[in-house]
């Protein structure tokens, strides 16, 4: 129940409470006690040189392939015309079965008032399959803005290392007022409001379609990332993420936390996109030896990849226990 | 439970100034970047108010004449229309077009729908039932209605002939010619013309070439007539949409003239073959054939 608790907390832009010394299991108290004076900054760099791995780690080249052959699938199958995957991202047909994303399922609703079957079967199958894959796995695994939004962040922390600009933060509670605002608009307008500059749905149809000029809403977007905020799109307006955020919720696929090893040195949170549900691997952060990372979490894995004790790790809830 | 609320409680302690600060200043940021971006979504407005999102749509989009508000709301934006027509017929439209990004529209000039995949692909394809799928044969479309609208241009009013490619060599657009291939849709440009008088745009309209068929096959058999309808996956159409109609100016000249009729489903074909540049006769938006009988 905390997970769910935690995760939407999270999902909508709270923060989850630290957990106080009495909600800690004895267990992970002892080990935050016991770490007392006891990680050295030379312990930390030695682990850390014996963990470093080359620019694709393990995950990120996982995850890359994984994204850009999804987007490609679309496109070879226009192209071809092998009718593997017709449609977009916003809707398509997988081999015959309907697919809908379900933020602009939901806009359609809203602005429609009215739902065909074909519609719920498609929201239904993905809401499914989210709900088994990990819901924001969506942003990081398939989504074309992440990976866009990911390549140009390394010129945003390029240009923050160099002092040439400064990241500037937001309070992430605009997210859920975002998701609120574009549902009321589809609503009462009964237009598909988001739709409109959903970068997701332009980069999808771009690559399928062909460009246009909507991919320079997608430019400005990214340079307002690069020099203003980093991951800002993500961060906090899409709603899309936020829809995920809640599918996530009963997602057996999860980022574990084991405190442990760690050395609560912030590696982990430096490199995520959505450093907030990596709040538990501060020091007493965490309210048990072993906790799950919430669901606003994407799955991308880039935590796994770069914690030098290996305190974080996929797990697959229930499967793991089978395996063991 | 409660163990959370006194947690809770011991988190609120009064944030040090700097924090303070800091988040006075991500509330102002957040509040000026929802302004910002909920702004930007509503520009999509304009385009659609002055009218310039309304376009010619495939079949069955659910719409009037004047309002398209219905098929904006229910359209998916996915594409999966595009991927099915045979002659590429359908595009999506852009950033310009406002809410109206990524709703599939046909430039019939370019590329009209000639029907040719008979079952009406697109409205199956259609997840959302944005094209709705009240819809059984291309007669029951109503995308717009074709009007002559420079007589003057025309080569039949002015009792021409028409001899070549109805576009010219580099004209990409397809079409379907039972005659050469029933089954593939081929460029215009591989089929010139050698017409006595110009009759393009009754000669290649879908709804007046299913006529004829029906008409053939009755004449021929009867009784096989149900038969022929089905075959071609299509109801015999209940209307002509395009006859040519002579008109005597008392200068011994024969003249025709397109005349538009209650059949016409605004497929556009007709605006897309007319050799004349630019087109004699185009596809209106404001009407279809209900309103135009209604009126």
């Amino acid at each position: 129940m905390d997970y769910v608790k935690d995760s939407l907390l999270q999902v909508f832009g709270y923060k989850r409470p630290r957990p106080s010394k009495d909600q800690q299991s004895p267990e992970v108290r002892k080990i935050y006690e016991g770490k007392r004076g006891a990680l050295s900054k030379a312990d930390l760099e030695a682990l850390r040189d014996e963990h470093k791995g080359p620019f694709f780690s393990k995950w990120k080249k996982r995850r890359w392939i994984t994204l850009i052959i999804v987007n490609l699938l679309f496109v070879a199958s226009f192209y071809f015309d092998v009718q593997l995957v017709e449609g977009s991202l916003t809707g398509a047909r997988v081999i015959g079965f309907h697919f809908a994303d379900l933020n602009s399922a939901l806009q359609v609703a809203l602005a429609y008032k009215h739902i065909v079957l074909n519609l719920v079967i498609g929201m239904v199958t993905v809401f499914v399959m989210w709900m088994l894959l990990g819901g924001r796995t969506f942003c990081a695994w398939v989504c074309p803005y992440h990976l866009l939004s990911e390549w140009t962040e390394y010129l945003h922390l390029w240009l923050v290392e160099k002092k040439i600009i400064k990241n500037h933060t937001f309070s992430r509670k605009v997210r859920s007022v975002f998701y609120i605002i574009f549902a009321l608009l589809a609503l009462v307008t009964g237009y598909t409001v988001f739709e409109t500059i959903s970068p997701t749905g332009i980069l999808s149809r771009a690559l399928i379609y062909g460009p246009g000029i909507a991919l320079l809403w997608v430019g400005v977007l990214l340079l307002f990332e690069v020099f203003y905020s980093r991951r800002a799109w993500c961060r906090y307006v899409c709603p899309i993420g936020v829809t995920y955020g809640m599918v996530g919720v009963l997602s057996p696929i999860r980022v574990k936390y084991n405190a442990e090893a760690c050395h609560h040195e912030g590696d982990c949170r430096k490199v995520c996109m959505v450093p907030h549900v990596l709040d538990l691997t501060i020091r007493g952060g965490a309210s048990d030896v072993n906790q799950d990372v919430t669901s606003d979490c994407t799955r991308c894995g880039m935590c796994v990849d770069i914690c030098p004790t290996s305190s974080l790790t996929f797990e697959v809830k229930g499967l793991s226990k089978m395996l063991k | 439970m409660s163990e959370r609320k006194t947690a809770k409680k011991r988190n609120k302690r009064p944030l040090t100034p700097k924090r303070r600060e800091q988040s006075r200043r991500e509330f102002l940021r957040a509040t000026v970047l929802t302004a910002g971006v909920v702004g930007i979504s509503l520009l999509g407005f304009v385009p659609v108010m002055q009218g310039k999102a309304m376009r010619l749509r495939p079949p069955g989009a659910l719409k009037t004449p004047q309002d398209e508000q219905e098929f904006f709301a229910s359209c998916i934006k996915c594409g999966q229309c595009v991927q099915v027509c045979p002659v590429e017929a359908i595009k999506l439209a852009d950033l310009p077009d406002g809410f109206g990004i990524g709703l599939p529209y046909i430039d019939a000039r370019a590329q009209a729908c000639d029907f040719s995949c008979d079952g009406l692909q697109c409205v199956l394809a259609c997840p959302t039932g944005a094209l709705t799928h009240d819809l059984d044969y291309p007669a029951d479309t109503r995308m717009g209605f074709a009007r002559l609208a420079r007589p003057k241009a025309c080569l039949a009013m002015q009792g021409k002939g028409f001899k070549g490619q109805a576009r010219g060599a580099d004209y990409q657009g397809l079409l379907r010619y039972e005659e050469v291939d029933r089954w593939n849709p081929i460029p215009v440009a591989d089929y010139p013309y050698d017409l006595e008088i110009c009759d393009l745009c009754v000669r290649q309209c879908p709804i007046e070439i299913r006529i004829t068929q029906c008409e053939t096959a009755e004449t021929d058999k009867p009784q096989q007539l149900a038969r022929v309808a089905q075959q071609m996956g299509n109801e015999c159409p209940p209307k002509h949409a395009i006859t040519l109609e002579p008109v005597d100016q008392g200068d011994g000249i024969k003249r025709l003239r397109p005349t538009v009729q209650e059949g016409c489903v605004g497929c556009g074909v007709c605006e897309m073959i007319c050799p004349v540049e630019s087109a004699a006769i185009v596809v209106d938006l404001d009407k279809n054939a209900d309103t135009v009988m209604g009126g």
